[in-house]
């Protein structure tokens, strides 16, 4: 008999837990109630980009904008630039914001993107200990500095995942013409703040993006050494992919949202973007 | 549907070439899989024997927080190795973040609770009745309980198996604490992460037939051993 009530018991426990979540579900539904001074959401346009404009904020600045003046609510995947462009060579997006000038290209000229247009700019800096082992700090020339981190042995984090962050120190070491074999080379695979807490974790260099840095700088204690060398820009282009390729894509959409970033006001924005919360311009329009 | 033939075309030659890298992270895997498998089994087999075959104040209270230590998210096992083992956590002086160790502390934390969790169920299983006849044949309080292990042995290659599959599949801890560092802590899972994120969808795919492949081969070895032990015991049949 007790075995029985307790099982009772169980199955009026699990029965209350069961209709607890479905009246959750219930109540979730109905709560979004829509506003009436926007205009109706209708038309979804998927976008795959790299984290670093995700993790900036800069796409949460413009994306609402960007929403009330065209109607287009955009589904953004954030993701490496690699994974990105591969995404719009499968048509599972409309358009892709990306920033590998090597790779756009190939991705334009074998007909998978039509269409590329400059959006911004902004640079990346090498971090590293206070300590300084290679002995950089100040240099001007990314190419000399990566010399002698090469020449002292001194750790360097590499992102090491194919990303636009990865293909740009990749393209470093390549001009400066220095091997990257030994120990010292850590190649981690992951992305831009991981890579970062890594790198301050074991005390050594990496080449970081100003927007991540300044968002993440406060919790970690690598010094900025090299910035500002030419080597160390990097351009964003805009690539709406191709509808004669994947007949499925909002084509339309996708050029909306390529016009609109290099639009006056949205160029404007992206000029804007960071003087408030960091004191500083993360990213440099310049759509011509 | 293309590219997931494709994978499995690759993955196949993958293997067969022996690439070195491809080698290398695997051995990685069962290495630091293998090493936290035995010691989860060190410390969970006769935590979970005591516990199963004890009775004293608070036996539930443990149970059930060993129950639920069986689902603790790996993520957050790698978040409580990393917080202990960084530069300015309490065992940071030791320099272990970031290497296999650390993967294998992360994993014995996933593993342990689950070969104890199972291996007290089995032997809960089954351990009056057993003890019974066993004392009754007149065997000492120290018999009977091994009696008691040797029946739920069963019960505790389950546990094993399981908790096998959990630390060789897993990426979140190992990831955290490992770093996925090229050469020296990439494994078999955080490869397939990293793969997946440059897009190179196929060899993300060969790695994890790799990876089902070694899982199939483990179960299969542990069961053709259970086989041999109970060659002479019957199965159930149902006539």
């Amino acid at each position: 008999m007790s075995l029985r009530k307790s099982k009772l018991g169980l199955i009026i426990g699990l029965l209350a837990i069961f209709m607890m979540t479905a009246l959750a579900g219930c109540a979730k539904e109905e709560s979004p109630a829509p506003s009436e001074n926007q205009p109706p959401v209708t038309k979804e346009l998927k976008l795959a980009t790299t984290t670093s404009t995700e993790d900036s904020g800069l796409l949460d600045v413009l994306l609402p904008e960007f929403t009330k003046d065209t109607g287009y609510e955009v589904q953004v995947i954030a993701v490496g630039t690699g994974q990105a462009i591969e995404m719009g060579e499968a048509g599972d997006v409309d358009v892709i914001l990306v920033h590998s000038r090597a790779a756009e290209d190939k991705f334009v000229e074998d007909g998978f993107g039509v269409d590329r247009r400059d959006v911004m700019y902004n640079d990346f800096l090498v971090i590293g200990p206070a300590e300084d082992p290679a002995g950089i700090k100040g240099e001007a020339d990314v190419l000399k500095a990566f010399a002698a981190i090469q020449e002292k042995q001194a750790p360097f984090v590499s992102r090491g995942d194919d990303s636009g962050t990865d293909k740009k120190e990749k393209g470093i070491w390549k001009k400066a013409n220095i091997s990257t074999e030994g120990d010292w080379y850590i190649e981690v695979g992951q992305g831009m703040g991981d890579t970062f807490r890594m790198a301050d974790e074991k005390k050594a260099y990496t080449l970081i993006d100003r927007a991540t840095y300044l968002a993440l700088k406060d919790k970690y204690q690598l010094e900025p050494m090299v910035e500002g060398s030419p080597d160390l820009l990097n351009p964003y282009g805009v690539i709406p992919v191709n509808p004669e390729k994947h007949p499925q894509v909002d084509f339309e959409g996708a050029t909306a949202f390529a016009e609109w970033l290099t639009s006056e006001k949205g160029q404007q924005m992206i000029g804007e973007f960071g003087v408030k919360e960091f004191g500083q311009q993360l990213f440099v329009p310049d759509a011509k | 549907m293309e590219i997931i033939i494709q994978g499995l075309k690759e993955g196949f030659q993958l293997i067969w070439q022996m690439d070195a890298e491809i080698v290398d992270v695997t051995l990685l895997s069962l290495q630091v899989s293998l090493t936290a498998l035995v010691l989860a089994a060190l410390i969970g087999i006769p935590l979970g024997a005591a516990l199963a075959l004890r009775n004293f104040r608070g036996k539930h209270i443990i149970l059930n927080t060993i129950y639920t230590l069986m689902g603790l998210p790996p993520v957050l096992a790698g978040l409580l190795v990393y917080l202990f083992l960084t530069s300015r956590g309490p065992l940071g002086q030791y320099e272990l973040l970031f290497t296999p160790t650390a993967m294998v502390i992360a994993q014995v934390l996933l593993a342990a609770p689950i070969v104890c969790g199972l291996t007290a169920r089995a032997v809960m299983a089954l351990s009056q009745e057993v003890y019974d006849t066993a004392a009754t044949l007149g065997a000492s309080r120290r018999q009977a309980s091994l009696t008691i292990m040797r029946e739920a042995r069963m019960g505790i290659v389950a546990a094993l198996t399981t908790a096998l599959g959990r630390v060789i599949a897993e990426v979140g801890a190992v990831m955290l604490v490992g770093g996925n560092i090229r050469w020296h802590t990439r494994v078999l899972t955080t490869s397939i992460v990293l793969e997946t994120r440059m897009g190179n969808f196929s060899t993300a795919i060969a790695i994890g037939i790799i990876l089902l492949v070694i899982s199939f081969a483990i179960n299969m070895l542990i069961l053709s051993l259970e086989k041999r032990t109970f060659r002479y015991e019957n199965t159930i049949q149902i006539t």
